[in-house]
């Protein structure tokens, strides 16, 4: 049977200096240390067990990724299990490790609301007028673009073959219910007037089926092989294919279905009929085809469109419900998943407008549409690409996504609480709950370990192998009956 | 918090073979529509003031 789905979100945000000469890497940085000094004391990223140059098809690229580590950079473990640093000129928060998609959901929200309250502090802090703005979008419209990973855990004795090339017709239909849209192209020649719209930030950025990269060449299917727990059991599948969405059932989706292909996949449920002949001409030909109506070549010779695959994905998920259960995915979320999946598609098929507070693309389609009538606007105008662009403002008074009636899954309360509280259901419940009650005795802090000063040589690491140990379940009472780290250390260590 | 008060709208959930061709959408397309014309009203005070200088400026580095 499938393994725990367990997943996780890392999104870089855009960002832009107002009222002052900056460079991106010094905002970014202002930016995190607003948030960290007012809230959380620093502490430091422990690179010890990063290998990002690890490549899942089995060999390392020593090379490629050497000059990462840029230890120098803000980089700060939050109370709630979360990572919030500056990656390459970006500000970045990978949310923790959640048991389903609704808990990344509710921490995708969480990460918004903390870079939403470093702006505001950033502000004062530089008390100048100067404004340091952030963006939750994917690419600038001028051919630079950054990042939103979805990770899951995976079965170690998946065979890695099998997951590229059955996961791979998911991950180019799937735009269609969450692609975040984008006004224009910044595929080479293409110009507005060929591409007013399209569904994803992301597709005219891809041009392999599968490989390392990230920056350059990205691939369909990333092959960065850095699981962050036991790499004899497990794999960590670093999705780069995605937009980083506004709407919530939109990210809900995206994880959702991408969870139950991927158990599909490890229990051999899915088969490999829906390949594609070339998903990278695929992806883009989906993207820029807002009616939907485009077909795309099977390897078996047959022509689909992207809707027609998602349904055929669909009922094949269905089955698996039938004859597996949901549980790996958590049967309830799994269940509601399925239903809305179901949804989304029948009303792309028939009405669109009827899943306008769903998906992005449909959201943002409409406002560009009815703005560009209403001024009697043609593609290309800026107008039409400020409005793309403001729509991922993450500034409440600026922001066009708030505004469009989007449906709301996650309180504020439910976001605000994820701000400072763990997830109770993975090992990111012992980070946080040690980082709240023993923050100056946690010298580092890492996805996998956690590495204690407790006054006495040597520094004490401990590991966290297991994505679900170190729940509530589990420590909850152990973490409440020790007074001291020391205290806790002498009970783990018996 | 106070500009996150979105209604939640129901979307008409898939009922198999039985649904109607064109039935309940159109009520709700107007509802849509007119709010739409809310918010197009509202946005000009709300969209940044010189467009062409802001998508000029908005250059970022890649990332990931």
């Amino acid at each position: 049977m499938a393994i725990a789905k367990v997943c996780g979100i890392e999104t870089e945000y855009g960002i832009q200096v107002r009222g002052a000469q900056s460079n991106p890497v010094a905002a970014s940085s202002v930016l995190i240390n607003a948030y960290v000094s007012g809230v959380l004391r620093k502490v430091g990223w422990d690179y010890e067990d990063e290998h990002p140059g690890n490549d899942a098809r089995g060999f390392t690229y020593q090379e490629v990724f050497a000059p990462e580590v840029e230890t120098h950079l803000i980089n700060a473990v939050l109370t709630n299990g979360a990572r919030y640093y500056v990656d390459h000129a970006h500000p970045e928060i990978s949310t923790p490790e959640c048991i389903d998609a609704l808990e990344v959901v509710r921490f995708d929200r969480a990460a918004e609301e903390i870079v939403r309250t470093s702006m505001e502090a950033a502000g004062r802090l530089l008390g100048d007028g100067s404004e340091i703005v952030t963006y939750k979008n994917n690419s600038d419209g001028k051919g630079n673009s950054y990042g939103c990973h979805e990770n899951y855990l995976v079965d170690r004795a998946t065979p890695f073959g099998r997951i590229v090339s059955q996961v791979t017709p998911h991950f180019v239909t799937r735009q269609v219910f969450c692609g975040a849209g984008k006004v224009g192209s910044e595929f080479p020649n293409t110009t507005s007037a060929m591409v007013p719209y399209q569904l994803s930030q992301r597709a005219d950025f891809f041009e392999e089926e599968v490989g390392l990269e990230t920056t350059l060449k990205r691939p369909i299917v990333n092959t960065r092989d850095e699981p962050h727990c036991d790499a004899q059991k497990y794999r960590r599948l670093h999705v780069i294919v995605g937009d980083a969405n506004m709407a919530e059932v939109s990210t809900y989706l995206k994880v959702g279905t991408t969870s139950i292909i991927l158990a599909m996949i490890e229990d051999d449920a899915l088969g490999g009929d829906l390949a594609l002949a070339n998903p990278v001409a695929a992806i883009r030909q989906i993207s820029h085809d807002p009616s939907l109506t485009r077909t795309v070549l099977l390897r078996d010779g047959k022509r689909v469109t992207a809707l027609e695959l998602q349904w055929a994905l669909l009922e094949r998920a269905k089955k698996y419900e039938r004859s597996h259960g949901l549980d790996c995915v958590v049967e309830s979320v799994g269940q509601d998943v399925l239903a809305r999946w179901e949804t989304v598609l029948a009303g792309l098929e028939r009405d669109r407008n009827s899943v306008a507070t769903w998906v992005d693309w449909v959201a943002k389609e409409r406002l560009v549409n009815a703005f560009a009538q209403r001024h009697d606007l043609r593609p290309g105008d800026a107008k039409l690409k400020a409005i793309d662009l403001q729509y991922h403002d993450l500034r409440a008074e600026r922001c066009l996504a708030r505004r469009v009636g989007l449906e709301v899954m996650i309180s504020d309360d439910d976001v605000r609480s994820a701000m400072t509280e763990p997830p109770t259901t993975t090992r990111a419940y012992f980070r946080g709950k040690c980082l709240q009650k023993w923050p100056s005795e946690i010298v580092a802090a890492n996805w996998d370990s956690l590495v204690f000063d407790i006054g006495r040589d040597p520094l004490r690491r401990v590991p966290m192998m297991e994505p679900l140990r170190g729940t509530a379940e589990h420590v909850a009472r152990l973490l409440e009956e020790c007074d001291t780290a020391a205290e806790l250390l002498a009970r783990l260590g018996s | 918090m106070a500009e996150r008060t979105q209604k939640q709208k129901p979307v008409p959930a898939r009922t198999e073979e039985t649904v109607d061709e064109a039935p309940s959408s159109a009520p709700q397309g107007d509802k849509l529509k007119a709010e739409l014309d809310d918010l197009l009203d509202e946005i000009d005070g709300v969209l940044e003031t010189n467009a062409e200088d802001f998508v000029k400026s908005y250059v970022q580095k890649g990332g990931e």
